[in-house]
């Protein structure tokens, strides 16, 4: 029998498809919650104000296309995501409770529910407009519809906990309606939302579409709040954090979101109705004259 | 073609219809009219003869302490009044605004100096079906926007609402009827320089019996605006005006728990290809950037137009501005009426002089008299305009247009697109796969194909980008009054 010593992983970021280490070359430890002072299970990159402006870049280059592709393309890429997460159940799991305080039961319902968040709006990308678009029923002798498109570029902060369920529940609705998402992991336990970076390529979601940075959300909420490409901004932040995020909207009036601290990601209604497009979509009215 | 100039002159027909203006308005607060605590007056004018209308209470901190109080006690029962109830009231209000159109009509163009044929087509009759159209919302909230724990859905709670001066009365009631209709209560400021119609709709909301502190509406300007927003017991800012007050309204509520809806400024593109009806789309020009003096948030102030065509439209438009009627705002037959007031003039004059001094071209009509007292701004457009130059970035608010030229549909699109604000744009072609592809690239929150400045009750309005967020009309509409 051989020796087999664990190998500890340096996870990278995920950036217009692609899979660099943060260009400051910071790296923070994963480590267990329980022993603040204990071995590092495994290392990610510490992405800087650099990184950010580069997965903007990334994210702005893609969307067009993404938002121009038919809902029910991107369906079907986010029902990939979900198929190949299915295939990967196991390391998420884990990988979800790497941090430790997660009972591995806790751990299998969070993931379980996270495929089934992402089945779930894969469904909504070719149906978010018969529920919520349509025509008007204007005075006039007009036809009048209100389409529904994707913001534009869509920056992320995932909740601490939890890892996985909380970076897919405020992602997807970005994803689903055409937007190009730039997330920030969990910063204590980033590593499934890093699996879920590695299941995007074989869904076959664009470069670009979907980029995920890890680090620290302090340091990285004031660089989002200025940053004047950035369309929108959901994020589960608490005080002042949250306050700089809303003082973006001056910026370049993006549209913010602040998840609530009674959010309960393990209720289903509330993340997967409509109301969950609402920072992330715009309604367009296009008005035709009608007549011969 | 006719010379207009040559043609005879119209007779004179104003509007015959008198108005009562009382010599001062109070505060509309807990279902009175009350002075001010500050004991301040300001004047309103006609800006058509400068001459004073009436004096206006000013309200201070201790009126809007006391009107939002008012809303608070007042919401109570306002949100349980059951859906279709609150139904009644709104069709009430929209019943008495178009029984007395014709006097509001008449109180609008004193006040703002718009045409008497806009405020009686367009203007008060709009107010009606918005109120109207709001009315029948109550009782089917729940259809529209499910609570996701399937309960009858809430309002946020005392709304704070500030309006513009372009559309004084039309712009108060897109403001309240959907905050009512969802079962709010507002306190409301219309523009210091137009404040008559939205205290004359005080008085219907009094004749209609609306319990008292659902709706109260406070004058002043600036520092009343910003009392209003950042009082501690407002739930919910709506606001529509400038950017740049819009990016200050942002910055107070940060940190708070208010939520926000903004209806900002534009520069909107209105895009005229060479296979359009050109006739129909030269009149759709003159009404996209002269309407209202210009002084729309959704005015086509850029024209692009396809090179080969430039000539044709230019010679069209010309005649066009040429014909343009310029005056009395009370004669049924004027066109143009009076700028709203002093300051915004002098904005104008400056926009026009820089566009001039960097080097674009301007045209108007020196031949059109202008009345000799009052805030006259003839239309005009510039040509050789570049998308660097000032007059086709900025919001100008005036009758100014910055006509550009563009060869591909794709050159059409990436100009379209090169500005900060995403209001509104105009697409005109007669091919309909064109204009709807156009309109899918364009990033703005209402397109026109074939047309421009159509509104309805059932169509949301609202921008993109740096033009705010949330959507006024429709079902998107009622969101931003929804819990």
């Amino acid at each position: 029998m051989s020796q087999h010593t664990p190998i500890t992983k340096t996870w990278k970021l995920f950036i217009g498809g692609a899979y660099p280490r943060s260009e400051s070359g910071r790296v923070m430890p994963v480590r267990d919650s329980r022993h603040d002072s204990g071995a590092a299970l495994a290392y990610a990159a510490q992405a800087s104000r650099k990184d950010l402006r580069d997965a903007v870049e990334a994210a702005r280059a893609a969307q067009d296309r993404w938002a121009s592709s038919s809902g029910y393309l991107r369906g079907q890429i986010l029902y990939r995501l979900a198929e190949i997460m299915d295939g990967r159940r196991g390391d998420l799991i884990d990988a979800v409770r790497v941090t430790g305080g997660v009972t591995k039961s806790a751990a299998r319902s969070e993931v379980e529910m996270a495929i089934d968040r992402t089945v779930s709006f894969a469904g909504w990308s070719d149906k978010l407009e018969c529920v919520i678009g349509g025509r008007n029923p204007v005075a006039g002798p007009f036809h009048c519809f209100s389409q529904i498109e994707g913001v534009g570029v869509v920056a992320v902060v995932a909740p601490e906990s939890p890892s996985l369920l909380g970076f897919l529940s405020l992602s997807l609705p970005a994803l689903a309606s055409g937007s190009a998402v730039v997330g920030l992991a969990s910063g204590s336990n980033p590593v499934p939302a890093l699996i879920v970076a590695e299941c995007a390529p074989s869904s076959d979601i664009p470069p670009g579409v979907l980029n995920i940075l890890t680090g620290s959300a302090e340091e990285l909420v004031g660089p989002i709040a200025a940053h004047r490409d950035i369309d929108a901004v959901v994020a589960d932040i608490k005080g002042a954090s949250a306050k700089t995020l809303q003082l973006g909207v001056a910026e370049n009036l993006k549209r913010v979101r602040i998840i609530g601290a009674d959010a309960d990601y393990l209720a289903t209604d509330p993340w997967t109705g409509p109301r969950a497009f609402a920072a992330v979509t715009e309604v367009k009215t296009v008005w035709h004259t009608v007549g011969v | 073609m006719t010379d207009p100039s040559t043609v005879w002159e119209y007779a004179p027909a104003p509007e015959s219809t008198k108005v009562e203006i009382k010599p001062e308005y109070g505060l509309f607060i807990g279902g009175e009219f009350r002075a001010a605590h500050s004991r301040k007056w300001f004047e309103t004018i006609n800006p058509a003869t400068e001459e004073p209308l009436a004096r206006v209470a000013e309200a201070d901190a201790e009126d809007i302490n006391l009107a939002v109080s008012s809303a608070r006690k007042a919401l109570k029962t306002w949100r349980k009044t059951p859906p279709l109830e609150r139904a009644k009231y709104l069709y009430r209000i929209a019943r008495r605004i178009q029984e007395r159109a014709r006097e509001l009509a008449v109180l609008e163009t004193l006040d703002n100096g718009k045409p008497i044929r806009e405020t009686r087509d367009e203007d008060v009759p709009l107010a009606a079906a918005h109120f109207f159209h709001h009315a029948g919302w109550c009782d089917k909230l729940k259809w529209a926007h499910p609570a996701p724990d399937g309960g009858e859905p809430q309002g946020i709670g005392v709304c704070g609402q500030v309006i513009p001066w372009n559309f004084p009365l039309l712009m108060a009631a897109w403001k309240i009827a959907p905050a009512l209709a969802c079962g709010n209560t507002v306190v409301l400021k219309p523009a210091e320089t137009t404040p008559l119609t939205a205290l004359r709709l005080a008085e219907i909301i009094q004749e209609i019996d609306l319990p008292a502190g659902v709706v109260n509406i406070v004058t002043g300007a600036g520092e009343t605006g910003r009392r209003i927003v950042e009082h501690p017991g407002i739930d919910k800012i709506a606001f529509t005006g400038s950017t740049e007050v819009g990016r200050m309204i942002a910055t107070a509520a940060a940190g708070t728990r208010k939520r926000l809806t903004l209806e900002l400024g534009g520069k909107s593109p209105n895009i005229i290809f060479a296979d359009a009806a050109i006739d129909q789309a030269v009149e759709g020009i003159v009404g996209a950037i002269w309407c209202n003096q210009g002084q729309v948030c959704c005015a086509g102030s850029r024209l692009l137009v396809e090179e080969s065509v430039m000539d044709e439209v230019i010679a069209k438009l010309r005649l066009r501005m040429r014909s343009l009627r310029i005056g009395n705002p009370l004669d049924k037959n004027t066109d143009v009426g009076a700028i709203n007031s002093a300051t915004q003039l002098a904005r104008i004059r400056r926009f026009i002089k820089i566009g001039s001094d960097e080097g674009a071209c301007h045209n108007d009509e020196p031949g059109q008299a202008l009345p000799p007292k009052g805030y006259w701004c003839r239309p005009c457009f510039f040509t050789g305009v570049q998308p660097a130059h000032t007059i086709a970035r900025e919001e100008i608010f005036g009758p100014v247009l910055a006509v550009m030229s563009f060869r591909t549909p794709d050159e059409a699109v990436a100009r379209a697109n090169n500005t900060a604000y995403g209001l509104s744009a105009g697409v005109w072609t007669s091919r309909g796969s064109k204009a709807f592809e156009i309109a899918r690239q364009i990033k703005a929150g209402v397109i026109w194909c074939n047309t421009f400045n159509q509104f309805d009750p059932s169509a949301p309005f609202g921008g993109y980008r740096e033009s705010g967020f949330g959507r006024e009309g429709g079902r998107s509409g009622l969101a931003a009054y929804l819990a």
